[in-house]
């Protein structure tokens, strides 16, 4: 536990003594921002409208559907840009500085350096998220808000992260230049967002498979307010599973020949 | 200490380290010479437990590398060819951050740490950024980096490269006041440093060992062959022809100025071949012994296993 705290608190240490949190953070919350002021100002338009045109049938117009679930989505999108760019230093800076030969010299496993590494990152995710959800906070000053479909947003939110962020760790695990480590987890996060694109195409067993490694699939349920353990399930497994193959990476160098 | 039994370490096709085996007693300063190539780091990396070998093993402290790694590596202090620093960290920071990692008691990390300090010259440094600290000091928050956790063992490669000539002389010095409770191998390609540092020498060339030896006994083999080089006033070509007929003088070659005369024995040939140059009627203007160079004594010692 100490060695977890070791590592995790020179992480953080190195994104907050860094532009790197800041960086990140303001991009986030700038993207995030905008487009929650413009989903804001849509709906606003259509209340406008469907006032105006005092027609007689009634046609629901709900802020929770229309400003927070576009909101959610359209986070998720901004985190698998920027993700890869939180998660790329985290082991190819240590190979190209010749640290990581410090690291794995010293007394501690490369399972207690990896799960520090890990939250760190998630930490410093969780805590640009709590910052988005004050757009929330604010919204609630002034309109009506459901509150369920928030927090299984919010829940999908926790639970994706972690799924992203171990997606970028494997990938920095495998090469020693931050750049291809970012390309790489960029790619492979789009790739599962839209795999299912192409279980429409596929047949029987292939086509349940893609559509259970898609990531849109997992979370849609989850934005709109409907939380299966199935899905929660998944993520978890789906995290542990990449942190899993980068322990394997890490210790398939201590492998005899 | 380090008992090193029969370690090979191949990178594909390429043996890097082949067959090596040798022991370090507690308290000796082991020096492993070689050229770049010769497998110095490889046998480091495998000793340090950063990289496994593809066969046989080695015992730090009693403990096998492959199969106890963690008590190992408590047991070691590592500093790399390339200090492994946090450039943006200060010095203070980067050694609490050691502390912790290296297992120094939470207790005892602020007492260690200010000792260190002191002993590697980094008082009036430890708010410094390391990023911004010149090379020599760099090397120093290495060592220091290594001995934090008071290590039975200290492995050490190329403590010295890269350094300027009186950081080279503090950094020996250094290594020197460090060797005197500990168990040190260093590598290094130059021999004088291992002269002045080392009990005893490792010589590795082409993954192999060539040599086990104490520095005075290697030096003194070195002896053996003694070469002198002789400048003439006359005909080069004659008086090679007369210097090579002086019994006990092994080879004579041709530079563009002068004469390079080899000789194996004990005896001391330089006034029989002063003379010579007199009875030619030539002029003799300068004659001086030449020390081999690191090249010429792995030729000499893989030559010299390869006719046993």
């Amino acid at each position: 536990m100490g060695n977890i705290m070791a590592i995790f608190g020179k992480e953080m240490r190195s994104y907050f003594g860094s532009p790197i949190a800041y960086v990140m953070a303001g991009v986030f919350l700038l993207f995030s921002g905008f487009v929650f002021r413009n989903q804001l100002l849509e709906f606003h338009d259509m209340a406008v409208y469907l006032k105006l045109s005092e027609r007689e049938e009634k046609i629901l117009l709900n802020v929770n559907t229309e400003v927070v679930t576009p909101f959610f989505e359209f986070q998720t999108f901004i985190w698998m840009i920027v993700i890869p760019m939180l998660t790329m230093r985290l082991y190819a800076e240590e190979k190209r500085g010749g640290t990581y030969e410090l690291l794995m010299t010293s007394p501690i496993t490369s399972a207690q350096i990896l799960i520090g590494k890990f939250l760190a990152c998630y930490v410093l995710y969780l805590l640009i998220e709590v910052m988005a959800f004050g757009y929330i906070g604010v919204l609630s000053m002034y309109a009506q808000l459901d509150w369920g479909p928030i927090f299984s947003g919010a829940l999908a939110v926790v639970l994706i992260g972690a799924t992203f962020i171990s997606v970028g760790i494997l990938a920095s695990s495998l090469t020693e230049n931050q750049i291809i480590a970012a390309v790489l987890s960029f790619f492979f996060l789009i790739l599962l967002w839209i795999i299912d694109w192409a279980a429409r195409f596929a047949s029987d067993i292939f086509f349940v498979i893609l559509k259970f490694l898609s990531l849109i699939e997992h979370t849609r349920d989850m934005i709109h307010g409907v939380v299966d353990t199935h899905d929660v399930v998944f993520f978890i497994s789906a995290a542990a599973f990449f942190l899993f193959l980068t322990h394997t990476v890490l210790e398939s160098r201590r492998w005899r020949a | 200490m380090i008992e090193v039994d029969r370690l090979t370490k191949r990178y594909g096709a390429f043996t890097a380290v082949d067959d090596i085996s040798f022991q370090v007693g507690k308290g000796e300063i082991v020096g492993f010479l070689g050229p770049n190539g010769a497998g110095k780091t490889t046998t480091m990396r495998v000793l340090t437990c950063f990289l496994p070998a593809t066969e046989g093993t080695a015992r730090i402290a009693g403990y096998d590398i492959f199969d106890n790694p963690l008590e190992v590596k408590k047991r070691i202090g590592y500093l790399p060819e390339l200090p492994p620093l946090y450039r943006d960290m200060r010095v203070r920071t980067y050694l609490e951050f050691i502390a912790k990692i290296k297992g120094v008691v939470p207790k005892e990390s602020r007492r260690r740490i200010d000792e260190v300090v002191v002993q590697c010259g980094l008082v009036d440094r430890t708010e410094q950024l390391i990023g911004h600290l010149s090379k020599g000091y760099r090397q120093r928050v290495g060592l220091a980096q290594a001995i934090l956790h008071d290590p039975e063992v200290i492995i050490m490669d190329e403590p010295t490269s890269g350094l300027d000539p009186n950081q080279i002389i503090e950094v020996r010095q250094l290594i020197r006041e460090l060797a005197q409770e500990r168990t040190v191998i260093l590598s290094t390609h130059i021999l004088p440093e291992v002269e002045m540092t080392c009990n005893r020498v490792v010589i590795i060339h082409e993954g192999r060992i060539v040599a086990v030896d104490t520095t005075e006994n290697l030096t003194a083999n070195m002896r053996d062959t003694t070469r002198f080089f002789v400048r003439i006033s006359g005909d080069l070509d004659v008086a090679a022809k007369a210097i090579a007929t002086i019994e006990g003088v092994s080879d004579v070659t041709r530079t563009n100025n002068g004469l390079h005369v080899h000789w194996s024995s004990e005896a001391d040939l330089s006034a029989a071949v002063s003379a010579r140059v007199v009875e030619l009627g030539m002029g003799l203007v300068e004659m001086k012994r030449e020390a081999m160079s690191l090249e010429e004594i792995f030729q000499a010692l893989t030559m010299r296993e390869e006719r046993m």
